[in-house]
């Protein structure tokens, strides 16, 4: 993708609704890619997949068919379906009253509801200086737009898939998602990523969260994409009084991939909980990034980062913990823990936190090693085999994670898919 | 069934068995008693398999197998089973799902087919008397969080699920009260017969008023250096081990 290349791509596909796109487009053009110089992206090198020549408006041949083969096993909810980047109506199922869930594509919002939108609209994302962001924001018309009305509770969750199907070509998908959850509003928002193919597919993704007071929102961001896959994402938070928000990322697949993950606890009394796994095998490149901003007094943060790497993988784990003078009595604890399967696996990890409150509790702590051999024997001592018990030890320290998870076909379904791959590896 | 014949081994540099030589046959009760640093902790560890152990020279037979040469699991697959002075504790793995795992392995080397979930139940609930063992125990993640007498009990609960030939109890005593080193002897007890055979390795004589063996052998400095009956436990609870050391020292 040259930047003359986007361009004329944004000249046809650039989002026209919205003022704020011409600026970030703007941005873009000034920021150009990332490159290792920039400490944000110092061990994530994006350069082999951003100049590959993506289809920005590929179509597919999935049928319905297809893509309900996709769908989690036993899991009611309302399925909503993306394909290379693009809302698919016919193959979705809102099952919820519209009293309790207001859900609707972004272009037509940006055309139905454009004040709605105004308020919630790339207000925290960083376009002046991620790129991918700006990207993302310049041409934003694919995506979700889903409103839960004060103190509703939905009851059913909510589970969208994102699949890239790059069985003929090359796909280039940027969804941008708003999920809003009013006064005293409850929802499971699952966001599944999924690929068909094996060319190159990339998803530069952006999602934005806010809930109001009271509020509280279970998100799940799920990555089980295979082969060529390259993911760029920021899942932004904003919370607002008494609000809890628990994010769970758990990437089982992709070749590079990079998830931002920031919260801003911009109220009092607000509790955020972020919660990640990542599996990796081959040549795979996860990188997580999250960001932990208590803007006001008397909220809680927990992080628990979890990963297992094998092969040639390598992780990166960037945790920042920010406590402005506002915040007193801000609780922030940090936590990421990785196994190291193979002696080729790599791990970067950074806790990083800037304090200026002086009555605050932090903790924050990073580890890296190889299996328990202690646990490893002592399993094997009692005639389980050795690639069994390896098996066991890293399911057990995997759950930890999925258990954070409240639907439970998707945890099922996890527990299968770690398992199968431990299998492989 | 178990013939030790000149075991050398070392940890690192350090040579800690310097010449054992042991034989046990079945429907026998060994305790081997030393004094700290004896190697009892070596012999058991390398009888089970642990590799932080070099066996330099020797050869151990299990009925007509090369012990030596097989894997842990294997040895565990044959019949070796070793109750850890220290058992470990694995969190998010229950102690059912892990014994359901390793009673499946071991049937399936002997060419079983796996136990079902009702046989396997069935089979838990009667082992489970034995020891005294709360159901709610075993849900729970693999000994995290258990007493040191919960551990231990746990140890021979699973020696009587993979009901071996051969067991080794390495100072089960260890950390244990009175009432816990009662109940955890009569759960060995219980599984005694005329086909397998123990090994208790113990620091102290009192495990050996509950569990009786049938010899008792010292052990000191790498070998064996005395061996009786059940008298000289009670010999060397009351005069400790200095005069084996002098007994030693003069050859």
């Amino acid at each position: 993708m040259t930047l003359d290349n986007i361009t004329q791509n944004f000249k046809d596909f650039g989002n026209k609704n919205l003022q704020i796109a011409e600026q970030s487009f703007h941005s873009f053009s000034k920021l150009g890619f990332p490159t290792p110089k920039n400490e944000e992206w110092k061990y994530t090198d994006v350069s082999s997949f951003v100049n590959l020549d993506f289809n920005w408006d590929s179509a597919s041949t999935l049928t319905k068919a297809q893509i309900e083969a996709i769908f989690i096993k036993g899991l009611e909810a309302n399925n909503l379906v993306f394909v290379n980047g693009k809302f698919k109506q016919e193959f979705s199922q809102i099952l919820s009253p519209s009293s309790e869930v207001f859900i609707q594509s972004l272009d037509e919002a940006v055309n139905q509801n454009i004040d709605l939108i105004n308020n919630y609209f790339a207000k925290e994302i960083d376009y002046q200086n991620n790129a991918f962001s700006a990207l993302n924001v310049a041409f934003a018309s694919n995506g979700l737009f889903i409103h839960v009305p004060k103190n509703t509770y939905v009851q059913l969750p909510i589970v969208v898939y994102f699949i890239n199907d790059s069985r003929t070509e090359q796909v280039f998908s940027q969804p941008h998602n708003i999920y809003v959850a009013q006064e005293g509003a409850e929802v499971s928002i699952s966001e599944i990523f999924v690929s068909e193919g094996s060319q190159p597919a990339f998803s530069n993704h952006i999602t934005e969260i806010s809930l109001d007071r009271n509020a509280k929102v279970q998100y799940n961001k799920v990555q089980i994409e295979t082969g060529e896959n390259y993911h760029v994402g920021t899942t932004q938070v904003r919370q607002l009084k008494d609000s809890i928000f628990t994010g769970t990322t758990v990437t089982l697949g992709g070749k590079i991939v990079r998830n931002n993950l920031n919260i801003l606890l911009d109220d009092q009394h607000c509790e955020g909980n972020m919660n990640g796994l990542y599996l990796l095998d081959n040549e795979s490149h996860v990188d997580n990034h999250t960001v932990a901003d208590h803007a006001k007094p008397n909220s809680v943060s927990n992080e628990l980062y979890k990963g297992i790497l094998s092969g040639h993988s390598t992780g990166v784990f960037n945790g920042k913990i920010f406590v402005r003078q506002d915040a007193q009595k801000t609780q922030a604890y940090q936590s990421n823990k990785n196994i190291l399967l193979s002696d080729t696996a790599s791990m970067n990890t950074k806790p990083q936190l800037e304090i200026w409150a002086d009555d605050v509790k932090c903790s924050h702590g990073a580890t890296s090693g190889q299996l328990d051999e202690q646990a490893l024997f002592y399993l094997r001592a009692r005639g389980i085999g050795e690639a069994t018990a390896k098996a066991m030890l890293v399911m057990a320290f995997a759950k930890d994670v999925v258990e954070k998870i409240q639907l439970e076909p998707l945890r099922h379904h996890l527990m299968d898919l770690i398992e199968t791959k431990l299998q492989q590896s | 069934m178990l013939k030790i014949d000149n075991l050398h081994a070392n940890i690192g540099e350090k040579e800690i068995l310097k010449g054992l030589n042991l034989e046990v046959k079945a429907g026998e009760v060994h305790a081997i008693m030393g004094p700290n640093g004896a190697g009892k902790s070596t012999l058991s560890s390398v009888l089970a398999g642990r590799s932080d152990y070099d066996v330099t020279a020797g050869t151990v037979d299990f009925r007509g197998k090369n012990l030596l040469d097989l894997s842990p699991e294997d040895r565990a697959r044959e019949g070796v089973f070793m109750a850890f002075q220290y058992p470990i504790e694995i969190p998010g793995v229950s102690t059912t799902n892990f014994l359901k795992t390793a009673v499946n392995e071991v049937r399936k080397y002997k060419g079983q087919e796996p136990l079902d979930a009702i046989s396997f139940l069935n089979m838990m609930k009667e082992k489970m008397k034995l020891v005294q063992i709360d159901q709610a125990l075993l849900s729970r993640s693999l000994n995290e969080g258990f007493s040191g007498g919960e551990k231990k009990r746990n140890e021979v609960f699973q020696m009587a699920m993979l009901d071996p030939k051969l067991a080794i109890l390495d100072e089960t005593d260890s950390g244990l009260d009175i009432d816990a080193l009662r109940i955890v002897a009569n759960g060995v007890n219980s599984l005694k017969s005329k086909d397998n055979a123990f090994i208790v390795v113990t620091h102290y004589q009192r495990l050996l008023d509950y569990i009786i063996p049938d010899y008792v052998h010292v052990l000191f400095n790498g070998r064996i250096v005395k061996s009786g009956t059940k008298e000289l436990a009670l010999e060397l609870e009351e005069k400790g081990y200095d005069w084996i050391k002098e007994e030693v020292a003069l050859g």
